[in-house]
């Protein structure tokens, strides 16, 4: 009977699940869906506890205080900028939690009915070592991803002869692995699949360069997410499976809306090796061409004088902590009659909606932050287009040349614009190494300097 | 018959009832230990690999048509309320946790519970701080 009980427990808590993901559809019905998603972990958490084998409360209470300390701080803590490495920081910590999961009930499976000490039921032994493998990968993988997103490894894609062949050489010993450890219920088999699941989730990460974590981020979510469905097969719980299956999906799709952002097809972002490479001749090669630079007066200027302004963050933004004083500065304009927007490319910042949070956090209203298919139409009846530390996600080769590595890509059409402002540190390109040739258009001004200071001087200028 | 060969008798019995009672404690001992090592019980029809895997199945039809009804302006929360949400897999290392004696499992399921906590405090306090700046402004 009490099994029946937690069983539709553990249901509702599901629902919850969903409710939070379904509340996400609108940033009015967001926060509740939030506190859905606290209602169900801790119907999760409480149906446990009650279970009749759960005994040390001192034990657990402990754990749960330290890591929920932790966890606390760091939430409260990290500046938004820092968001993508905070998300891939967290991905490492439930696919190392996964693993100990996993090892607990190798070495104790009568606390989850799944056999006796070398002696566990196949099935269930596949789908503990399933979910072991995929949690070490998603562990090493975020690591990885973590020390690229923060600067600690380089973000260039490192890429070595044969690496593929490794790659494949390696998932096909994990298969063999797995199959030798279930058929022969050996510790050792166990242990080796943890190690090798380890290498191998370092050796997927570090060929993929940087402009393509978006993708990353997004897979890293969706691995954690099947981790914990391997887990709730090997226990027989449904909540997990559910849950598992909700963020697997999830991070899923997110990859592929990010894939799709940058019309590149993900097993091509797996196999890495995009981004990062500087494509030294052909920036040189354009050397003779003249661009136009102006000053932050020149920039007051021309925007005070334009009837409509569509401002283009991007990663620069972020790099820059510009999101303020850009507001400010938009915040000025408009008191001035202009009417000022905001567009956001899918794959601008370094993770999926990236660009929003931090302009939600500069106190910009999210009705004027728009999506590229909501804006792009837009241009043609614009004034100024104003890009903030983005290059790529306006490059028009994207359309015109099919050599190019970015051809195909989805852009935001800010040449269509009347006057097209860059704030940019350098000429130096943009993640994908191609030149931007609008630099050198008639109607673009190049504004040289760091994001911030240049919208602070904008708004010195207006004032 | 003499009390004498009355008592002998009945002693006689009383042993014949302890071995028989020895007997069928070993029995059912047998049984128990057959029912638990064959698995899955002939009893219960569906094997729980088909029924999780209905559960699974359907679930990500769920999370599909969930998941693409997220406004993309939302598409950061969202990432960071399915990491706190996936780590529900703190039901697992509860239960490892759970025991009162200390042992191997037991210390792996405490630090999956650490862990699988930071994730939840850290994931959804994160969302919320992220979720309070997408308010209504004036």
């Amino acid at each position: 009977m009490t099994e029946n009980y937690s069983a539709i427990l553990y249901l509702v808590s599901s629902v919850c699940f969903i409710m939070a993901l379904r509340g996400l559809s609108s940033p009015d019905t967001s926060r509740q869906g939030n506190m859905y998603g606290i209602a169900g972990m801790v119907v999760a958490i409480g149906t446990t506890l009650a279970l009749p084998s759960v005994l040390s409360y001192e034990v657990i209470i402990a754990g749960i205080v330290i890591g929920g300390a932790i966890g606390t701080f760091i939430a409260r803590k990290i500046e938004m900028t820092a968001l993508p490495q905070l998300v891939a920081a967290f991905h490492s910590l439930v696919g190392l939690a996964a693993c100990f999961v996993a090892a607990a009930a190798f070495y104790r499976p009568e606390a989850y009915g799944i056999g006796q000490f070398l002696a566990i039921h196949p099935a269930s032994l596949v789908e503990m070592t399933l979910g072991l493998a995929i949690g070490a990968v998603t562990f090493t993988g975020s690591i990885i991803a973590f020390g690229k997103l923060q600067g600690l490894i380089t973000g260039a894609p490192l890429v070595f002869k044969g690496q593929h062949a490794l790659n494949a050489a390696l998932g096909i010993l994990l298969v063999a692995l797995i199959a030798w450890t279930v058929s022969d219920q050996t510790q050792l088999g166990f242990w080796l699949i943890l190690i090798l699941s380890l290498v191998i989730g370092v050796l997927i990460i570090v060929p993929i360069g940087g402009a393509d974590m978006p993708v990353v981020i997004s897979m890293l979510n969706s691995y954690s997410g099947w981790a914990a469905c391997g887990i709730g097969f090997t226990l027989g719980n449904s909540l997990l499976i559910v849950t598992g299956a909700l963020v697997g999906s999830s991070g899923a799709i997110l990859s592929y809306i990010m894939c799709k952002g940058m019309n590149r097809s993900f097993f091509s972002v797996i196999l890495g090796g995009f981004g990062g490479e500087t494509d030294g001749a052909a920036a040189k090669s354009q050397g003779d061409k003249s661009i136009k630079s102006g000053s932050a007066e020149d920039a007051a200027f021309i925007m005070e004088n334009a009837s409509s302004v569509i401002i283009v963050p991007g990663y620069g933004m972020a790099v820059a902590q510009a999101q303020h004083a850009l507001r400010e500065m938009c915040d000025i304009l408009k008191d001035r009659g202009v009417n000022v927007r905001y567009a956001i490319h899918p794959v601008a910042g370094r993770m999926p909606g990236h660009m929003n949070v931090l302009l939600a956090e500069a106190n910009v209203p999210y009705e004027q932050v728009l999506e590229l298919e909501e804006i792009n139409r837009d241009f043609n009846q614009t004034d100024v287009a104003f890009v903030i530390g983005a290059n790529d996600v306006t490059n028009p080769a994207a359309k015109t040349d099919p050599t190019s590595p970015i051809y195909g890509m989805p852009i935001l059409d800010v040449e269509n614009a009347q006057t097209v402002l860059f704030v940019k540190r350098s000429m130096a390109s943009g993640y994908a190494g191609v030149d931007n040739e609008l630099f050198f258009r008639d109607n673009t001004m190049m504004l040289f300097a760091d994001a911030k200071k240049m919208c602070e001087e904008i708004v010195q200028a207006l004032n | 018959m003499s009390s004498e060969q009355l008592l002998d008798r009945a002693r006689q019995l009383a042993e014949e009832a302890e071995r028989l009672a020895s007997e069928s404690v070993r029995l059912v001992k047998e049984a128990a230990q057959s029912v638990t090592t064959s698995a899955p019980p002939e009893t219960t029809g569906v094997d729980p690999f088909i029924f999780g895997l209905t559960v699974l199945v359907l679930a990500c039809f769920v999370g599909y048509y969930v998941v693409w009804r997220v406004t993309p302006a939302l598409h950061s929360p969202l990432m960071s309320v399915t990491n706190a949400i996936s780590s529900v897999i703190i039901v697992g290392a509860l239960i490892a946790a759970g025991p009162a004696e200390t042992n191997f499992s037991q210390i792996m399921g405490f630090c999956a519970v650490v862990l699988a906590s930071v994730n939840i405090f850290g994931g959804f306090i994160v969302t919320q701080r992220m979720l309070s700046m997408f308010k209504k402004k004036r």
